[in-house]
């Protein structure tokens, strides 16, 4: 079984707010200093997913990024975790593309890959959060489309999936080759051994250019992006926290209490 | 903008996908039709309403009367359970028919796996998880603002030249439209059936699941613990004192990630969103990705050993210590407050 996984590369979401800065004139948020970016944890849970199938029925793991060759650190995380193989996908024409140009990328690389039964991609990416790429893909390469997948099973080239619904989950069969979106209830993501990390920092993670996977510039177009943002902002807070204190616990509940009066 | 082009261009009007429960509109197809009136009348066109099941027909009146211009009926008993393939293909040959230029999809269960699909057939642009939308007044594009980096900040989002301009919107954030029974419209049945061949993904089975108690979203107190409680027995001390207070309990990703607590009670970027009126959060930093869960909740009360803990920055009121020492003696004061 060949499972292929979309991954991204993105700020650390585990922050605490005062160190997220935007730069609005540019549209973009500034890294934090001294902070490494990480795996988004869909992403993370949808390599787990592939890893556990890999567990059950053997086969390979292919992933595939698009972005900076920065992000042969989310690849090379993947293959620690026990994927075989991973490219990058860089390109000039490749930066700050719409959900249709990244699926459009992901996809070109997917035709090039080749002979696979399963691809799985994050619910939606930590920092942009458009949850759509995954879709727009399993459109552009005619497949079956399952979202927010908490657990997949594959039996005689066909899936049985449990979805998440916000009142509980409905379970979902399809042929493969398929595209899964993964969803976070699917549970924790192996801890890498250390073994595994040396081989995942030896590894050859490819770069792939637009060239190298046929990708038509033209597509790319900044011009034809389908949607495009025109301004980003942090909303303000005006929270001011009013201490609550007391000689002894109880009194600092009693006082606590007091203040809530009101509201319960 | 090429401003020539968007007068002559064919996508016309506001349209939204309805939502039915239990034979019903649901609650968020009103709310979509009360944000829909709102940008057609400022548009100045007209405000549509597509309905689909076997007895979609027998609503249409009431959508109407909700301030739909006009109600596109697809009866098929299909439709009764929502299937993916089928509702993509379906609504996506209807929209290139009817050429809406605005399309809104409820940020629900259905629209959230809907949306993405149908906009990749359409070719359109969409934003996902809209908060706001307003008609810019000179190029009259729909400009949505939608929530990025879990909520932390916000983006407005444009869709210049693909057609339909499509949204999901998130429930409860909009006004539901007002009922006028006097109202007016017109009922189109579309005769078009669904074709049982695109359907490739088949729902075998649907569960609810019984959640105990009271529901962590409809939750009016919500306790919650992070890292800091340090194991699954201590939660015990946070469900006596949601218990007492009606509510329930709520964790941090790194609580739930430790096993202390099912993922599913996970509050946060990739769990669940709350507003109770009173969000206790107990032995938790607050890092971004939890407090975007818990920003709307009327009241947060923050109790940590850390006094620099970020929690402080967006709670009303703090506690900084042991939470150990704290509860017992609040779960006390409650207990007294009761039996007086």
């Amino acid at each position: 079984m060949h499972t292929i996984v979309c991954v991204k590369q993105v700020p650390d979401p585990e922050i605490p707010p005062a160190k997220f800065k935007i730069d609005p004139v540019a549209k973009k948020v500034i890294p934090p200093p001294g902070v490494p970016p990480v795996i988004s944890v869909y992403d993370e849970r949808a390599v787990e997913a592939a890893c556990r199938l890999k567990d059950k029925h053997k086969g390979k793991i292919t992933v595939i990024s698009v972005g900076s060759e920065k992000s042969t650190d989310v690849v090379r995380h993947a293959i620690s975790m026990g994927a075989d193989d991973g490219y990058v996908l860089q390109d000039e024409a490749f930066e700050n593309l719409d959900s249709f140009g990244t699926a459009y990328v992901l996809g070109k690389a997917i035709q090039k890959i080749g002979g696979y039964d399963l691809i799985l991609c994050g619910r939606q990416a930590a920092d942009w959060g458009a949850g759509q790429v995954g879709s727009i893909l399993g459109e552009i390469l005619g497949l079956p489309v399952i979202t927010f997948a908490c657990d997949i099973q594959a039996e005689d080239k066909k899936l049985k999936v449990k979805r998440i619904l916000k009142d509980g989950f409905e379970v979902v069969e399809a042929p493969m080759p398929a595209l899964v979106t993964v969803s976070s209830e699917i549970g924790l993501p192996r801890l890498p051994a250390g073994m595994a990390l040396m081989l995942a920092r030896r590894k050859q993670i490819p770069i792939w250019k637009a060239k190298d996977i046929g990708a038509d510039l033209s597509e790319l177009d900044r011009s034809k992006a389908h949607t495009e943002i025109t301004e980003i902002f942090i909303p303000t807070r005006e929270t001011k926290c009013e201490m609550i204190s007391g000689a002894t616990p109880a009194e600092v509940a009693t006082n606590l209490v007091s203040k809530l009066a009101k509201m319960i | 903008m090429r401003g020539g082009e968007t007068t002559m261009s064919p996508y016309k009007g506001v349209m939204v996908l309805g939502e039915m429960a239990e034979g019903r509109l649901a609650p968020i197809t009103m709310e979509l039709l009360g944000c829909g009136r709102r940008l057609a009348d400022e548009l100045g066109e007209e405000l549509s309403v597509l309905l689909m099941g076997g007895k979609a027909g027998a609503l249409a009146q009431e959508a109407i009367a909700y301030g739909a211009d006009k109600v596109y009926v697809g009866e098929d008993s299909l439709f009764d359970e929502y299937n993916s393939d089928a509702y993509t293909q379906w609504i996506a040959s209807f929209c290139q028919k009817t050429l809406p230029s605005i399309l809104l999809i409820g940020h629900t269960d259905i629209g959230c796996d809907l949306a993405p699909r149908l906009n990749g057939r359409l070719k359109g642009g969409l934003s996902m998880d809209a908060v706001d939308l307003t008609i810019d007044p000179s190029t009259k594009l729909l400009i949505s603002t939608r929530p990025i980096f879990g909520g932390n900040a916000y983006a407005k989002v444009v869709s210049k030249s693909a057609r339909p301009q499509m949204v999901t919107i998130r429930t409860k954030i909009f006004s539901p439209a007002e009922r006028n029974d006097s109202r007016q419209g017109e009922v189109i049945l579309v005769e078009e059936k669904v074709d049982p061949s695109v359907v490739k993904v088949k729902v075998v089975d649907r569960i609810k699941e019984e959640v105990e108690g009271v529901k962590l979203e409809d939750a009016e107190v919500v306790v919650s613990g992070g890292h800091g409680i340090g194991s699954a027995k201590n939660f015990e001390m946070l469900w006596e004192l949601a218990r007492l207070l009606g509510g329930t309990v709520g964790a941090t990703r790194r609580a739930c990630d430790e096993g202390w607590i099912p993922v599913t009670r996970q509050i946060g970027q990739s769990g669940k969103v709350v507003s109770p009126k009173l969000y206790i959060a107990v032995a938790l930093s607050g890092a971004m990705s939890h407090i975007v869960g818990c920003l709307g909740s009327k009241c947060i009360v923050a109790i940590n050993k850390d006094p620099e803990a970020n929690i402080f920055n967006v709670a009303h009121f703090g506690i900084v210590a042991d939470y150990k020492e704290v509860l017992p003696a609040l779960i006390q004061k409650f207990k007294e407050q009761r039996s007086g």
